[in-house]
């Protein structure tokens, strides 16, 4: 396995009575950078994370971080792995710096070496103003903070990040992301799940997309677009009865089935990529007498591949 | 960016090195007993609790209770409170497992390469903690409505001892049975339940009114043993009659063979669950 693959996950099964949350699923994910792992609510995310960080006993397969299996070997890569689940994972009841210093403590360090590296990390992440404050009164965005700086006491080779801005505010999600720039650039491999398809695209070097428990498909963020055909034209129609008409237009003129979205009156079709596809597309819904109040041309995005991969939306029930 | 150049983990002494017991299960105490003291509300509860219980049954029900043997209801009250208080430590442990369990952070004491058995012995060693502070409650009140121990120093804290001894014993059979709960809401529905467990006892009123089948319940429940060991070990009246069952006649060695007996089971059983609960 060598120093390459940070990662590895072969045929791992896991069921909760009669749901299976992972169906046996197969991963290698590089040392270095940071490895999306995509897939909508109820996919199996948490599941694969909890069984890679030693929480969960799969029923079948096996799966290593760094070199190390996590089920036959599983104190061994406790040290090799940080975690910050979905929910932060810290004591309400005590202050950040008196929890990182617990979670040093436990982590073997020195009494002197925990205060030191508490208050190492509590700059890090810039919480020192509330340091001495009981968790309980800490924002959203201070939690997920505090919970990565606690994931980070010993530089972990891995860190598994369960969809780690969920539920932030826009600040909150920019920090965050901020944060799993920086780390990867002192040579963390970072394992990220998220629903978001913009995160993924925005901060993964490969990604995983599963579905119900099974990877459906995996690349580089660039690769899984480039699936979905060339461009998307997205046409904005006057009235939500206008985009029936809409839809049969470009149907017919694409042969690709068109995405409805009435909430913006827009109908958003994938292209063949011909040259001056556009225009003739434009030509034919005048032609049929569709008004179209705003046109936009955009490249694929990940919900377009979500959506061709699994025919079904991001967020919608399988 | 300042790099986190973190300290290598620390040579790696498996998880069950006794050593490794010690430190990681009095991190874990210290945090319980922070919980504690940061909650002055909560501190001040665990004082006024054995005071509540010595004034309502030493003056609302002592005056229609007669001591076997003679003597005062209230010097025959107090080892009842304190065993009482010893054997609460099931309850506190159930509350604090089981909190736990609910929240996250459970969750990264597992995942980090900590002794298993120290989340099991802290919540056990911190429940000792707050049984002193029962206790200390129990004692100022005790004082204060003239109870006294009457056979010297050296029994007096020999009695504390067993009480100690056995608040720790009963904090193992907590965690053993917390950790079978997903939360705390279905904790603190039953810790009401435990109730009886210091009631169908000699702690507040002698067994021999009891009908047959419940006096041998009675008898035979630790919390008698422990209550029937102080009023030997202090002096205090209830004892002057030859009892029947056999823990009885030996209070202190019967009080000693439970709290060992207890640990023996309960203690790998918590640990045992905390590895397993929740992996499956
Ligand atoms: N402890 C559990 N008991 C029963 N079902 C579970 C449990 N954990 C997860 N599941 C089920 O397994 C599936 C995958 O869940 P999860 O891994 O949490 O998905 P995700 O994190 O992608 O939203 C879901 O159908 C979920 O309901
Ligand atoms: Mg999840």
């Amino acid at each position: 396995m060598g120093h390459e693959t940070a990662v590895l996950v072969e045929g791992v099964a896991k069921r909760f009575g009669a749901t299976r949350a992972l169906r046996g699923v197969d991963l290698r994910v590089p040392a270095g950078g940071v490895f999306g792992v995509l897939g909508p609510n109820g996919a199996g995310k948490t599941t694969l994370v909890r069984v890679l960080t030693t929480l969960l006993l799969p029923d079948a397969g096996r799966a290593f971080v760094d070199g190390i299996d996590v089920v036959a070997d599983a104190e061994r890569a406790r040290f090799r792995f940080g975690l910050a689940g979905q929910y932060a994972a810290v004591d309400e009841q005590l202050t950040g710096r008196g929890n990182l210093r617990m979670f040093a403590r436990l982590y073997r360090l020195s009494p002197r070496a925990a205060r030191r590296r508490a208050d190492e990390l509590l700059e890090r992440f810039e919480l020192i103003p509330a340091a001495d404050r009981i968790v309980a009164t800490y924002s959203g965005g201070m939690r997920r903070r505090l919970d990565l700086a606690a994931s980070l006491v010993v530089s972990p080779s891995v860190l598994f990040l369960d969809e780690p801005t969920t539920g932030l505010d826009p600040r909150g999600r920019a920090e965050v992301w901020t944060a799993v720039r920086d780390l990867v650039a002192t040579g963390t491999t970072v394992v990220l799940t998220t629903q978001y398809l913009e995160e993924a695209d925005r901060l993964a070097d490969a990604v995983a997309v599963i579905d119900s428990g099974r990877v459906v498909a995996r690349g580089a963020p660039r690769e899984l677009k480039a699936m979905t055909g060339s461009e998307r034209l997205e046409i904005t129609v006057p009235a939500v009865d206008d985009m029936a008409p809409a839809a049969r237009v470009l149907r017919a003129a694409t042969g690709i089935e068109p995405v409805l979205r009435p909430g913006s009156r827009t109908v958003d079709t994938g292209m063949g990529g011909a040259p001056g596809e556009v225009a003739r597309l434009v030509r034919e819904l005048d032609a049929a007498g569709v008004v179209i109040a705003h046109l936009n041309v955009r490249r694929p995005s990940l919900d377009d591949v979500f959506l061709r991969l699994t025919g079904r939306a991001t967020g919608q029930a399988a | 960016m300042r790099a986190l150049d973190a300290p290598p983990p620390a040579a790696a002494s498996p998880g069950t090195h006794p050593v490794r017991i010690l430190v990681d299960g009095g991190v874990i105490a210290r945090r319980q007993i922070e919980h504690l003291l940061r909650r002055p509300a909560g501190l001040v509860g665990e004082l006024a609790l054995p005071a509540i219980i010595v004034l309502l049954f030493g003056y609302v029900f002592g005056g229609a209770i007669e001591v076997p043997g003679g003597g005062d209801y209230r010097e025959y009250l107090l080892p009842g409170v304190f065993a009482m208080q010893a054997v609460s430590g099931i309850g506190v442990t159930i509350t604090t497992v089981a909190g736990d369990l609910a929240r996250g952070v459970m969750d990264r004491f597992r995942a980090m390469p900590m002794a298993r058995s120290a989340v099991p012995v802290g919540h056990t060693t911190a429940s000792l903690f707050t049984g002193l502070v029962n206790f200390l409650g129990a004692a100022l009140c005790a004082l204060a409505v003239g109870w006294r121990a009457h056979r010297g120093v050296w029994l007096l804290l020999a009695a504390f001892g067993l009480l100690c001894l056995f608040r720790y014993a009963t904090g193992w059979i907590g965690v053993a049975v917390g950790l079978s709960f997903k939360d705390e809401a279905g904790a603190d529905h039953a810790v009401p339940l435990l109730f009886p467990i210091s009631m169908i006892a000699n702690t507040f009123v002698p067994t021999d009114g009891m009908p047959a089948w419940l006096r041998v319940i009675a008898d035979w429940n630790p919390v008698s043993a422990v209550t029937a060991a102080c009023r030997q070990l202090w002096g205090n009246p209830g004892m002057d009659r030859t009892h029947t069952a056999l823990p009885l006649q030996h209070p202190v060695m019967a009080t000693i063979l439970w709290s060992v007996g207890i640990i023996a089971v309960c203690a790998p059983t918590a640990v045992w669950r905390f590895r397993v609960a929740g992996r499956h």
